[in-house]
């Protein structure tokens, strides 16, 4: 009975002090950054990193979480990106608001993809979500009113201006904005995975059988998965929209966003919240110096290091980098 | 009062016919063992009562309702837990986590969920090993894992797919107790067991099925003395 009494006070989730502040620090460092004098160079990088955490962390729900392996995942990008600029371009509604209905039109998009294709089982759903990746990016180079394969233009504001969501001056601005979503989409994904619904998308991924037999209706759970993870994916769209404000299905729809997701996840450490930001943080340096020291456009150099990187965390960690720090010090698992 | 009743149910898979017209009844707060050999259909009969396997013909009900070609997870729901002869622990979490999936079904609460889960796994006497990742868990720990994860829904009727298979002789005794333990808090057990004296002790009617079709029902001594189940299974026991 003690044994029982002694497990039932110990407390729910970590709650080490340490492990608390150290994550305080660091999001006071990341605000404070800027002002240490970062050129427009770091400020960039810093914004990449950020923004494809966030597009990571997305596919870790519906990857990690649920187990569903998405290899479309860029179509949701590139709605939110299409959803911003077309409303501002051509109804001068303000980003902040595009933000909201591309998070809506993803999430709907994901129910209508995930009813059909959440039935299929493992490889079959991710060869099915690369071939509706794919067909976005046609859909929209051959749609006209949303200007095709030249895609949208978004018209520059005379100076800074917050409603419009554009900043001239200074890449500060997009820093802080990346930053807040950054900070937010962890949080929120992280009391996801504590919470019942991250319990139950576990054990859909683990063993959908066993799920069924504990009142888990398995396919309403994956499209769940599907929908949080399509809206989480959807802002980061708008916002790299605002950032460059020349969208066109090539580069919103590109294969390599869906690729890239997943590059980064499996890299951090798949279904640990802690992974993506890892694995942004590796990968997104790797990637713009390639590009700077090995090739203009990027070439391929860069996609031979994500091939290689991904072959040595395949044979050596599976679990992702994050498995080099101790397990009871990020999670609350303990093996005694 | 009756929990269960299984009128003519049938299933065929190709030309064999793994369940064939199969009917019994089970009343609340018994254990019903289930025996035959392998391939008498013992766990399609758990799959049709579960909804994992759609039937043929026939009917299922529980507690007079018809719950025949529903889904398993609705069938769960109503209150029928199951465990599974190859073991599907959630692998990649710890035993306390497995459990509070099952716990998470009646509450809603994070730390009630927890607490209760503590308690069901203090009752499989776990306690200990509630920090260990399922696949750390030896075959017949993981079994107990299963029975907990299944009580954690709280069911009326729990279905058991030979708890006491694979495990070694000095395990069989603790999971016996634990069946017993469990029929004492009230939930009506059916099980498959292949161990004859474990069936013989603690079920209070026994059903053999051979070939898919139902060979005998009875007591445990009506079943000993029944030429037909004796032939077709008790008859191997020696051999075996």
């Amino acid at each position: 009975m003690d044994k029982l009494l002694i497990a039932k006070s110990e407390p729910l989730w970590n709650t080490d002090k340490r492990i608390i502040s150290l994550i305080g620090s660091l999001i006071v460092l990341l605000f404070a950054l800027p002002h240490f004098g970062l050129n427009s160079f770091y400020l960039h990088l810093m914004i990449m990193i950020f923004m494809h955490a966030v597009m990571a962390q997305s596919w870790n729900v519906i990857a990690g979480f649920s187990g569903q392996i998405s290899l479309g995942h860029g179509a949701f990008f590139g709605i939110g990106a299409y959803a911003t600029s077309f409303l501002y371009v051509q109804y001068g509604i303000s980003p902040w608001i595009g933000i909201f209905v591309g998070m809506i039109i993803s999430g709907i998009a994901a129910v209508l993809i995930g009813i059909p294709m959440l039935r299929l089982s493992g490889h079959y759903f991710a060869i099915a979500t690369l071939l509706i990746g794919i067909s976005f990016q046609i859909i929209f180079q051959r749609w006209e009113w949303v200007g095709a394969a030249s895609g949208v233009w978004v018209p520059m504001t005379s100076g800074d201006s917050l409603l419009a969501l554009q900043f001239h001056s200074s890449k500060m601005p997009y820093y802080y904005i990346f930053l807040v979503f950054f900070i937010i989409t962890f949080f929120l994904v992280w009391l996801l995975s504590r919470s019942k619904l991250g319990y139950r998308l576990r054990a859909v991924r683990d063993d959908p059988q066993a799920a069924l037999s504990l009142c888990i209706n398995v396919s309403n759970y994956k499209i769940i998965a599907y929908v949080i993870s399509a809206m989480i994916m959807a802002p980061m769209g708008s916002l790299f929209a605002q950032y460059i404000l020349i969208i066109d299905p090539d580069r919103v729809f590109n294969i390599e966003i869906s690729i890239i997701v997943l590059l980064i996840t499996v890299l951090g450490g798949i279904g640990n919240v802690w992974g993506p930001i890892v694995g942004a943080a590796i990968l997104i340096p790797i990637s713009e110096y390639s590009r700077i020291y090995l090739g203009g456009t990027g070439g391929a150099v860069d996609l031979i290091l994500y091939g290689l990187i991904l072959m040595l965390i395949c044979i050596f960690r599976p679990e992702g980098l994050i498995s080099f720090f101790p397990k009871n010090i990020l999670e609350r698992k303990k093996q005694r | 009062m009756k929990i269960l009743s299984v009128e003519n149910l049938s299933r065929s898979f190709g030309g064999i016919k793994a369940n064939n017209d199969i009917s019994f009844e089970v009343a609340e707060g018994t254990i019903l063992g289930v025996i035959g050999p392998n391939g008498a259909g013992k766990s399609t009969l758990f799959d049709l009562i579960t909804g994992y396997t759609k039937t043929d013909n026939g009917k299922v009900s529980f507690f007079n309702k018809d719950i025949s070609g529903l889904s398993p997870d609705k069938i769960s729901s109503l209150g029928i837990g199951r465990t599974f002869q190859k073991l599907k622990p959630f692998a990649d979490q710890t035993l306390l986590e497995n459990v509070m999936i099952g716990s998470f079904v009646k509450e809603d609460n994070i730390k009630k969920a927890r607490d209760k889960a503590l308690e069901i796994i203090d009752f499989v006497d776990l306690i200990e090993k509630r920090h260990h990742f399922a696949r750390e868990l030896s075959t017949g720990q993981r079994k107990r894992l299963e029975m907990a994860r299944a009580m954690a829904i709280e069911p009326k009727l729990l279905l058991m797919d030979e708890v006491t298979g694979g495990v070694d002789q000095k395990t069989i005794p603790g999971l016996v107790e634990l069946i017993k333990k469990l029929k004492k808090s009230g939930v009506t057990i059916i099980t498959i067991e292949h161990n004859i004296n474990i069936i013989m002790e603690i079920s209070d009617n026994i059903l053999a099925l051979d070939q898919g079709k139902r060979i005998a029902y009875g007591t445990p001594k009506e079943i000993q003395k029944n030429e037909e189940v004796i032939d077709s299974y008790l008859g191997t026991v020696d051999a075996t």
